[in-house]
């Protein structure tokens, strides 16, 4: 097992400033203590609704955001983590752990070794009318990441943005155009091109294909399928729709109110889900077959704020198994089959 | 370029715009040809400096010799407008130059990074803006002296603050956008991202407002003149020549209108320049309004 | 065979851009009938909104209804009306009333300033006046006929005036007394209990649509409930005057998918309950397979098949259709991607608008627009390949 992206108990608190100083007066838990792997050319499906923390968690990942604390690791060896960990766990001689924190955990990374990472791991925004400059032409838009990297320049640079959008399946002869003259999908794959510019191995998607159209959607989807296997790229894909997690996806994770409740297999989720909360999303999930039509589990309530969270198991107040036990702890994730975790007391 | 031929096509298509350029287009060929249309008298030493014929304080009315006519102290209106316009232009260009200089670098510093830096600067603008304009600038020039630059050291201390605040304000908005954050993600450093994607779209509504302050610049510094705190005695500048007719406003007993030209030339220069600019600032204004975006 | 609600024959709406002329929608003829569900599925630029708008003459500037007529069979006394031929005045009586719409985004169908409680009895006050009148009057009577003691023998006569002015109001809600003293300071309070009335009216219809505790939610303002919440007080909205048809724009796509589950059967049971028609737009095909008895494809502004929701699904016929179908991700089962980019709204393609992108197109796709063709019971498909 060859893990690229290993996530340790990584927390991103947001303060909410109130009173005449703006001081923090109080903390929205968008991520709580998320531990992830994700392993090189897997395509991992990180699913939830909105409000869930999956955003915060890619953005976080890819270094748009500062952890609160928690570990993230880039390509690092197992031998250095277990090293991490063990100097972590024997709590002396924190200066050699600090510098090997320094050299090795994403989240203590700051400016230069940050923009350095930025080659090595990508993130494609939502919404393709909002990520793209408005005022840039196509041919710097996707020439950006080679320049700011200084990779290539002049004629090599003009060849290697055609080429990526070549990959992607744009024409070569619409250089000088501006995102307004392009299509919601044609955008979303320039959004793409300018990510494969620097030749990362890592992607993250934040739903790149909620703005766009059913028939765009499968384009899209079928391209990253392609480029994933010309490349050996990993991707982190976020989404809130479960029928494109389970057909594109390798391995998931739902998240609910920051935590990870739930991962495996994308047949073993939908089809024996072994949380509640997983259970109610597969059988909300709208599914164009009329015969499918009864038997749902309609949840009662509504998500609570992360600002507030219920204590002990998140998802108590909505669950039908909940017990006094739900109240009070946060049960953490357990293997309950072969590569299947669930954060569950009364796993179904 | 199908965006710089919709904004042409724009500003030619409504009347008032178009006459906002016609307007302005005039002036820049008067201050172009200034040498021509009022050609310096042999042996004059400063171009800028208005020739006078006598030292008289009767304004003469126009004649063969001073098509204009001549202003207290005899000095000639025609040469003091036509060579006043580069003074305007002068005073006007170069005091918006430095504004907006000045106001982007602080206001986009301040709105992109926001925190202790955004707070410091904004407070700095608000002791500026807590005075009145004017009396502000009277002041300065008071301290500096009476001189053109004085002058437009002081329009540029007056005007810069609300500059500042104003690309602030869009560059916060920007600040937001998704691009904004995507090009962080290539790695781009903040004074790239600032650059390249923050300002070229905050920046209009900014531009707006400079093409529509352009008039008022030349307004408030020919006010100042018009005070005696302005451009030395016989330099050629519209707010002084408008200086020199206030003994003249009102003619003698039974002809009140007898001095009309001492006033009412220079008076009409700085009037159109100001709404050619004014005009002109309202079209952009027009063009650039998201809100009235093409349909 | 169900009746007609709505016939729309021939509309087209055309927008008047900067670029040149879009035709939104082209020559569409389209029947809503009485208790239906009727969705309205297809793809950016399709026409679907428009449609919608439409039957409600809402269609935004630089936008025009050009020519066609949509004809709705209001049951309860109004007849045959050509929606499109009524007067302003005429139609914004039957907006919110007769024919009410549900928009997709609930934020900015609420106005911030204003309770929710407030902004539903509006729609109360607006088309209901005559009714609260008949209320308020009972509520009145009753005080006449239950109060004895000093106090009440103190209030009588107002009760007494309230009662006459109500009854006004009951028969004749123009009844000018009770118009001009409801512009009036101190009188105007005696008119408050329409108000209460329609206040009253308005917790009933949260409770309808399910909201706990739906006298502390009408006192709420919009951003003090969550967006399931919000969208639940717009429906309420909507059936406020028990309309004869809802028009529901895309009213789940912003919500998540577990509130999206409540919301769907809360549609099922307002139609089993109130035996309106309803009209769903939905670019989501599962969402439209959950709630709809009918189903409507539309492409670039036209239609491609009518048909019940079982045929549309087991026997999709139009090749769009078809493509559309395939194009959502099925699990294990490889995604079929439809070629090509959706028709040029500026210069669609002549004949029929989907022979660029059809994998069964002929030489005659190009020349001639196929029309409507009925292929089996209640199941009609534009195609010439039928």
């Amino acid at each position: 097992m060859n893990i690229l992206v290993d996530i340790r108990g990584l927390k991103k608190y947001f303060p909410i400033r109130g009173g005449v100083f703006g001081r923090p007066v109080g903390m929205v838990k968008a991520v709580d203590g998320v531990s992830l792997a994700v392993e090189r050319g897997q395509w991992l499906g990180l699913v939830g609704e909105s409000g869930c923390g999956k955003t915060t968690l890619a953005k976080t990942v890819v270094r748009l955001w500062k952890p609160t604390s928690g570990h993230i690791y880039f390509d690092v060896p197992d031998a250095v983590k277990a090293e991490i960990e063990a100097s972590e766990a024997s709590g002396n001689n924190s200066g050699k752990l600090a510098s090997l924190l320094k050299e090795n955990d994403l989240g203590t990374f700051s400016g230069a070794r940050v923009r350095l990472f930025r080659r090595r791991a990508q993130l494609v925004h939502q919404d393709p009318f909002t990520s793209l400059d408005p005022r840039m032409k196509l041919k710097n838009i996707v020439a950006e990441p080679l320049t700011i990297h200084k990779v290539l320049s002049g004629d090599a640079q003009e060849t290697a943005v055609k080429e990526l959008l070549g990959t992607v399946g744009l024409s070569a002869g619409q250089l000088e155009r501006y995102p307004h003259q392009f299509s919601g999908g044609q955008r979303q794959r320039i959004a793409i091109a300018r990510a494969l510019a620097t030749k990362p191995e890592f992607i993250a998607f934040d739903e790149p294909t909620s703005a766009l159209d059913v028939s765009v959607q499968a384009q899209i989807l079928n391209l990253l399928k392609d480029l994933k296997k010309d490349f050996g790229l990993t991707y982190l894909y976020i989404t809130h729709e479960l029928l494109i997690a389970e057909s594109v996806c390798d391995y998931i994770a739902v998240m609910y109110l920051g935590k990870v409740v739930e991962m495996g297999r994308p047949e073993e989720v939908f089809h024996t889900p072994r949380h509640p909360y997983s259970q109610s999303l597969v059988s909300a999930t709208p599914v164009p077959d009329p015969k499918r039509r009864v038997g749902r589990i309609v949840l009662p309530g509504e998500v609570p704020s992360p600002a507030n969270p219920p204590p002990g198991c998140a998802f108590h107040p909505r669950c039908s198994r909940a017990s006094e036990q739900c109240r009070e702890f946060g049960p953490e994730l357990k293997l309950v089959g072969d590569d299947h975790y669930v954060a569950c007391f009364h796993p179904l | 370029m199908s965006d710089w031929k919709f904004m042409a096509r724009q500003l030619t298509r409504n009347p008032l715009s178009l006459m906002g350029i016609i307007i302005i287009v005039f002036f820049v060929i008067i201050a172009i040809f200034a040498p021509l249309i009022a050609p310096t008298p042999e042996g004059h030493r400063d171009a800028y400096m208005i020739p006078r014929d006598g030292y008289s304080a009767t304004p003469q009315p126009p004649s063969e010799e001073h098509r204009f006519g001549t202003t207290q102290g005899q000095y000639d209106i025609f040469y003091g407008v036509i060579w006043g316009t580069r003074s305007a232009f002068h005073v006007g260009l170069v005091v918006i130059g430095v504004v907006l200089a000045i106001g982007i670098l602080l206001g986009s510093v301040a709105g992109y990074f926001g925190g202790v830096l955004d707070e410091v600067i904004m407070r700095i603008t608000d002791i500026f803006m807590a005075f009145p304009g004017l009396i502000l600038a009277m002041a300065i020039v008071a301290v500096l002296g009476p001189s053109l630059r004085s002058v437009m050291i002081a329009l540029t201390v007056v005007a810069w603050p609300s500059y500042a605040r104003l690309i602030r304000g869009d560059i916060l908005q920007v600040r937001e956008e998704d691009f904004i954050e995507a090009s962080r993600g290539l790695g781009a450093s903040s004074g790239r991202v600032i650059i390249r994607h923050a300002l070229p779209n905050a920046i209009y509504p900014t531009l707006v407002m400079a093409s529509l302050d352009i008039g008022a610049i030349v307004l408030a510094a020919s006010a100042l003149s018009f005070l005696g705190l302005g451009a030395p005695e016989g330099y050629a500048d519209w707010g002084q020549l408008t200086s020199f007719a206030r003994n003249w406003i009102v003619g003698p007993p039974g002809n009140p209108l007898k001095y009309w030209y001492a006033v009412t030339i220079p008076g009409l220069f700085i009037l159109f320049f100001v709404l050619g600019w004014n005009l002109l600032g309202d079209a952009f204004r027009d063009i650039l309004d998201p809100r009235l975006a093409r349909r | 065979m169900q009746q007609d609600l709505i016939r729309i024959r021939d509309l087209s709406v055309r927008f008047y851009t900067y670029e040149g002329v879009v035709h939104a929608i082209d020559d569409l003829d389209l029947d809503i009938r009485q208790g239906e569900t009727l969705g309205i599925v297809g793809e950016t630029g399709s026409g679907k909104t428009m449609t919608a708008l439409a039957i409600l003459r809402l269609i935004p500037y630089p936008g025009k209804i050009e020519s066609g007529s949509i004809v709705f069979f209001d049951r309860d006394g109004g007849g045959e009306l050509d929606l499109l031929k009524l007067s302003e005045d005429k139609m914004r009586s039957i907006r919110g009333n007769k024919i009410s719409m549900v928009f997709q985004e609930p934020g900015a169908a609420l106005n911030p300033v204003y309770t929710i409680g407030d902004q539903i009895s509006e729609v109360y006050l607006l088309h209901r006046r005559q009714e609260l009148g008949h209320r308020a009057k009972q509520r009145v009577d009753s005080l006449l006929s239950d109060g004895s003691g000093f106090a009440s023998a103190l209030r009588r006569p107002f009760w007494r005036w309230q009662s006459r002015l109500y009854d006004k109001i009951a028969q004749d809600s123009h009844s000018v007394e009770p118009r001009f003293l409801s512009h009036v300071p101190l009188f105007r309070r005696l008119l408050r209990r329409l108000r209460d009335e329609a206040k009253l009216l308005t917790v009933d219809m949260l409770k309808n649509v399910e909201i706990p505790d739906p006298a502390r939610v009408a006192a709420q303002y919009p951003h003090q409930i969550s967006g399931g919440m919000k969208q639940r007080a717009v429906i309420a909205m909507a059936l406020a005057c028990s309309p004869e048809l809802l028009i529901a724009d895309e009213p789940t796509t912003s919500l998540d998918v577990t509130i999206q589950a409540q919301m769907l059967e809360l549609f099922r049971r307002i139609k089993a309950d109130r035996g309106a028609s309803v009209v769903f737009v939905t670019h989501n095909l599962g969402v439209a397979s959950e709630v709809c008895d009918r189903l409507t494809v539309m492409y670039a502004g036209r239609l491609c098949e009518v048909a019940s929701v079982e045929d549309m699904f087991l026997h999709p016929s139009h090749p769009y259709t078809k493509a559309l179908l395939d194009a959502v991700p099925i699990p294990g089962k490889e995604l079929q991607t439809i070629p090509g980019a959706l028709a040029d709204a500026l210069n669609p393609p002549p004949g029929c608008r989907f022979h660029p992108r059809c994998p069964s197109a002929m030489p005659m796709c190009q020349r001639e627009r196929p029309k409507l063709k009925e292929i089996g019971k209640d199941h009609m498909v534009a195609c010439y390949l039928f």
